[in-house]
């Protein structure tokens, strides 16, 4: 029953990590940026939502009306005035220019929010719902559920509108999609700014579930890295199953084993996945370099 | 020599000939910045700078070993604190273990050091180099965040987030700094010259032909998985080693601090502000951009705006010199040498253009 409590814990848990890994995997896929800010910007939605919260007493679910469009113009912001002006060995100047980008942001938190460790708490944080003998977190069904619906509109935008069309057509082959007229820069700038949102998205119910501080973020941002690593680099379906299996894995262990041994295993798992498949579980097949 | 073996002059794309200034140049501007690096504690005895030049010197070989594998053969690696990290807990762990008194007799774990991060670098190596680009780029994080968390874990041997505690020498004052200083300065010499001598060997010229094309320097005959092991296993000698000098110099060896992501950035940027692949690169970024660094770092003694006057120092950086500082003045006066001599050439003789000394140059300053 334990176990089975962990797997339950570990699904609805890895509901919101898949918001935030999605978000990283996204912006991968489509302009090849490893976006190593993602981790502060989850850190950054969860102060919004808290600050909206605290000072405001605007619940962090409603508040996401305020944060989601907040976090994507900063999304579309970051690619206009530091992504885009990149010219030459993109990957690894777009990681560093997010690196620096995602420093100045962390000392910004930090400088504003001080070190001290701060937790949104609402009145439901602590309560929960209780099936026979399990126990679902009222926080973790409503995240849970947030993150189906954001998911799911994800899904919708790419598969059913013509915006994600051009979206997966750049992510094919930009060089084709430029050919054919699709505005690369308009759908980078547009996609990161979908990253941002669902980091804040993420963020929000970090924030509500942990105490945190700015530099949570380098917890956050390997663990994310990790999960889109094991579900294939700029897949999104590999994306929510790693986030699941990560969780799962993560939370059983804690209870059969100890807790501190729980992320660790995951890594554990990760390794042995990639001596077999070295591009992940849903991973293209490694392109040769161009 | 004729006319059509000076291929720089007339060559369909002239920047792809590199430059290198006349040896005397070179060789005289080695040794001019060895003085001054050797001098430099003696006329700045002042603890606050020389605690720079020692950071400097610890960012200076692991920028120069770094540049060994990611700089020649192209495979970028943002993981390499893992090494800074297994230099750091061998010298602390050796050091308790065997109840060594702080003082000189530390540095002499510092090959100690290298053998184990350069042991432990070719299992991961391994792993990690059966993918290429971003792939490989955001293993290595993952890797170096693995062994982060495995450093909090293992409590039994690491303490865990306690951290271990390093004995301090009983040098006192100013002389406190000198000794890791000048220990540092000779690593970072030993990891120049290595550097040097990869640069120019056979071997060398392989690891630049995976990075032009991979499978055509297999074609070639190359042995590419050996060859980047040995490259990546050398660059985590000393990675290690500078591991090895920071843990007795800052006295303490915590997990965060010692497998630090803000490390492998660090030492990523100072290469990429040099230039990465040259020699001259990671050197200069480490001169100029460390005790800039630092400086900000003592200057803002809080955190944050330290944080934010750094992020912008690597924003402006990235954004005003992509290039590398290196390959950027170099370029210039290569293209002002051109010019000159195309000038040159329309009075007088081709033979006597100034460009017969790089002509058959293979490398890049």
């Amino acid at each position: 029953m334990l176990i089975l409590q962990a797997i339950i814990d570990g699904i609805l848990i890895g509901g919101f990590y898949a918001l935030m890994a999605a978000g990283l995997t996204l912006v991968f896929g489509v302009m090849e940026i490893v976006n190593f800010a993602q981790g502060i910007l989850v850190v950054l939605g969860a102060y919004l939502s808290y600050a909206l919260y605290s000072h405001l007493h605007i619940d962090p679910f409603l508040g996401l009306l305020i944060t989601l469009p907040a976090m994507f113009l900063v999304g579309v912001v970051i690619y206009w005035t530091m992504i885009k002006p990149i010219r030459r060995d993109r990957v690894i100047m777009s990681l560093l220019t997010m690196f620096a980008v995602g420093t100045v942001i962390e000392g910004i938190l930090d400088l504003i929010f001080t070190s001290n460790l701060v937790q949104t708490t609402t009145s439901y944080v602590n309560s929960s719902v209780q099936i026979g003998s399990l126990i679902f977190p009222e926080i973790y069904l409503y995240s849970f559920a947030m993150a189906v619906v954001l998911l799911s509109a994800l899904y919708w935008l790419l598969y059913r509108t013509k915006f994600g069309r051009n979206l997966r057509a750049a992510m094919q082959n930009p060089t084709a999609a430029r050919m054919v007229g699709i505005d690369i820069d308009r759908i980078s700038a547009f996609t990161l700014g979908i990253g941002v949102s669902l980091a804040a998205a993420g963020g929000m119910v970090f924030g509500s579930t942990n105490s945190f501080d700015a530099a949570s973020s380098y917890d956050l941002i390997s663990r994310l890295l990790a999960i889109v690593i094991f579900g294939g680099f700029g897949s999104l379906s590999g994306a929510l199953v790693a986030s699941i299996v990560m969780l799962v894995i993560e939370d059983v262990v804690a209870v059969v084993w100890s807790p501190t041994w729980g992320q660790t295993t995951f890594y554990l798992v990760l390794i042995l996945v990639l001596l077999v498949r070295p591009q992940g579980l849903f991973g293209r097949t490694a392109v040769r370099a161009q | 020599m004729t006319a059509t073996e000076i291929a720089p002059v007339g060559a369909a794309s002239p920047q792809h000939v590199p430059y290198r200034p006349p040896r005397a140049v070179r060789y005289g501007a080695t040794a001019g910045l060895l003085v001054l690096l050797i001098a430099f504690p003696l006329v700045l005895p002042n603890p606050t700078v020389t605690s720079i030049g020692v950071f400097t010197m610890i960012y200076l070989i692991a920028a120069i070993g770094w540049n060994i594998f990611s700089g020649y053969s192209g495979y970028i690696s943002i993981g390499h604190a893992a090494y800074y990290g297994i230099g750091q807990y061998t010298v602390a762990l050796i050091t308790i273990h065997a109840h060594l008194p702080g003082g000189w007799g530390l540095f002499g774990l510092l090959p100690v050091a290298g053998v184990v991060s350069a042991l432990a670098s070719i299992p991961i190596g391994f792993l990690l180099l059966r993918v290429r680009r971003h792939t490989f780029i955001v293993l290595t994080i993952a890797i170096m965040f693995i062994l982060q968390l495995l450093a909090f874990n293992l409590t039994r041997f690491t303490n865990g987030s306690g951290g271990l505690t390093m004995p301090f020498p009983t040098w006192t004052g100013n002389f406190f700094n000198m000794p890791f200083y000048y220990v540092g300065l000779l690593a970072a010499v030993v990891a120049g010259a290595a550097a040097w001598w990869i640069r120019r060997s056979k071997y060398g010229l392989g690891l630049f032909a995976i990075r032009d094309d991979e499978e055509r320097a297999r074609g070639l005959g190359i042995k590419v998985t050996r060859s980047k092991l040995i490259a990546y296993a050398a660059s985590a000698f000393f990675v290690g080693i500078a591991g090895g000098l920071y843990a007795p110099f800052v006295g303490s060896v915590y997990p965060q601090f010692a497998f630090d992501p803000t490390f492998d950035l660090a030492v990523a940027v100072l290469v990429f502000v040099g230039g990465i692949g040259t020699l001259s690169g990671p050197v200069l970024g480490a001169l100029v951009l460390i005790p800039l660094q630092q400086y900000f770092y003592l200057q803002f003694g809080n955190a944050n705006l330290y944080l934010i006057a750094y992020g912008v120092l690597f924003i402006l950086i990235l954004r005003l010199l992509p290039g590398g500082i290196v390959p950027g003045v170099t370029s210039a006066w290569r293209a002002r040498l051109v010019a000159r001599a195309r000038a040159r050439q329309e009075d007088t003789r081709p033979e006597d253009t100034g460009l017969k000394d790089d002509a058959g140059q293979k490398g890049r300053a």
